[in-house]
């Protein structure tokens, strides 16, 4: 079935199409602030999350339940929903920022939290942070250090892991794109479907494509690190 | 505390000293300065939107407290669009939930490291995530009116699956696109399930003069059974909030609960009534919410035997 709809998809395409992919502007700038948009939200991720759970493991170990629960907290409110919620704040995101698609980072970081959560949580769990923590302070390695030189190198398939999910999440977003009236990689294509439908059905036939090769590229980085530990 | 100190310490003696003697709750509050940051962005970017969502479904106009606009959901077309959403909710996740955990039983027959198995996880990835507006697309290309599908139907077959009119944009085309992204997700969540029979349990049976079908009803079936229900539950959950293929799919009107927010948000000037689309999320939140939470129980239950 999988197969089935990626071939259908391009089946239809005739070459043309394929050859306006790259020359229409709009498609390519709207790919542009997608992919960056991925990075920003990556780093800031990684940036919020990864200090985080290594100082709840270590030192808080109390408040490891309200932070998984904070974290998994964007699964039960639909994106829709969660767009009604922030639209007042966009405009004040929109004041100190200015009107850039790229301020849609904040909410992006919300939306993989669950599974950046999830993926940083188990590599974490899967080492021994607070022997190697305490070793390393023990050397006397600032807290910066420790995270830096000791934890993120330790779990680095976690990380790559947990950063490509978000890339496939922030390309693949339309929801928070489209109501707050940002112009991204999904809006564009969706746009260019009510005139040139052969142009958004290759469009989306290679994002598809490029995604499914991201994670069939994540499924074997995650084979090397369990392999050579 | 220094100008009470007379006899000026050495400088690291005071500083050994600070914490317990000046203010004793510094130390057992240190460790909270580390969650700060992350506390922070999650209370500006997630804790306060859902707050004015569940604040903004209890204000009325006026901005006084009222149960107006949730009232209002239990009439007409809102009420028609809860119970379509919930329809196409239910049925997109029992078709995703059937055919899904059959193709993660086809899967787990096959070598867990080989290629097979690998490309497939890696396709159900893409559709479950990534999804939204290009599944739509592919879905146009395939079963629209000109798509290759219908076309091929109708010149080779001589069937023309819209003879009954066009159902593509209204709720069975959403239920067979939003089956695009069901299957696989139910094959991600399920796949762990399956992978937790043990081989064991099966020869046991056997041993012992059992027959196939005796393993699964005696065997498989209880020890999957929470894992198979909580799986649709979330599937549920999924089709519910899924926004984004009904949007590319239906540019105009509003069948269901999501289009219906999207109305309100577009428009919401022109209605006059600010607060309704604020009550259509903080109802879809509870649904969800409710909907997650027996999800999580289920799990737990699921997880006596897959360990």
């Amino acid at each position: 079935m999988l197969e089935f709809s990626t071939r259908e998809g391009g089946g239809r395409r005739g070459f043309r199409a394929w050859a306006a992919i790259g020359d229409t502007p709009a498609l390519v700038s709207a790919v542009t602030t997608s992919l960056t948009l991925a990075g920003l939200t990556v780093s800031a991720m990684l940036l919020l999350l990864v200090p985080t759970l290594a100082w709840v493991r270590l030192r808080l170990p109390r408040a490891r339940r309200p932070v998984e629960f904070l974290c998994l907290l964007p699964l039960m409110i639909p994106a829709i929903v969660l767009v009604v919620g922030i639209a007042p704040l966009y405009a004040w995101v929109a004041y100190l920022l200015g009107d850039s698609p790229l301020t849609l980072t904040f909410v992006y970081v919300v939306l993989v939290l669950p599974f950046g959560y999830r993926a940083i949580d188990a590599g974490l769990a899967a080492i021994d942070l607070r022997t190697l923590a305490e070793a390393a302070r023990g050397l006397g390695a600032s807290w910066p250090t420790v995270l830096l030189r000791v934890v993120v190198p330790n779990i680095r398939s976690a990380l790559v892991g947990a950063s490509f999910l978000a890339v496939a999440l922030v390309l693949g977003e339309f929801t928070v794109a489209s109501l707050l009236n940002f112009d991204n990689f999904q809006v564009t294509i969706n746009l260019l479907g009510k005139g040139d439908a052969e142009l958004s059905v290759a469009v989306s036939l290679a994002a598809i494509l490029t995604a499914f090769a991201l994670l069939l590229a994540i499924s074997f980085v995650g084979r090397r690190g369990r392999s050579s530990p | 505390m220094r100008s009470a100190d007379t006899g000026r310490p050495s400088p690291r003696h005071r500083w050994k000293g600070r914490p317990t003697a000046a203010w004793p709750g510094l130390r057992t509050l240190t460790p909270y300065l580390g969650v700060l940051p992350f506390l922070a962005y999650v209370g500006v970017f997630l804790i306060y939107p859902t707050l004015v969502v569940v604040v903004g479904a209890f204000q009325g106009d006026d901005g006084h407290l009222s149960t107006a606009n949730v009232r209002v959901l239990s009439r007409g077309v809102y009420l028609e669009a809860f119970v379509r959403s919930i329809e196409l909710s239910a049925t997109a996740a029992m078709v995703g939930a059937v055919l899904g955990s059959l193709l993660a039983w086809a899967v787990t027959t096959a070598r867990p490291d080989g290629t097979l198995r690998r490309t497939v996880l890696a396709g159900c990835g893409v559709l479950a995530q990534f999804g939204g507006v290009t599944l739509a697309f592919a879905f146009i290309a395939t079963f629209g009116l000109t798509g290759l599908v219908t076309v091929y139907l109708k010149d080779h077959l001589g069937i023309d699956i819209f003879a009954n009119g066009v159902w593509l944009y209204d709720m069975p085309g959403l239920i067979l696109v939003y089956s695009y992204f069901q299957i696989p997700l139910m094959v991600i969540v399920f796949l762990p399930a399956l992978d937790g029979l043990r081989p064991q349990w099966r020869e046991a049976v056997q041993s012992l003069g059992g027959s196939t079908w005796r393993y699964w009803r005696h065997v498989a079936g209880p020890v999957l059974g929470p894992s198979f229900l909580g799986a649709s539950l979330l599937l549920f959950a999924n089709a519910f909030s899924a926004y984004a293929t009904a949007a590319a799919l239906v540019s105009q009107g509003s069948p269901i609960v999501p289009l219906e927010i999207r109305n309100y948000f577009t428009s919401e000037v022109l209605l006059g009534r600010q607060n309704i689309g604020k009550a259509l999320g903080f109802s879809m939140i509870v649904v969800v919410a409710v909907v997650m939470v027996l999800y999580a129980l289920l799990l737990r239950r699921a997880a006596r035997w897959l360990r």
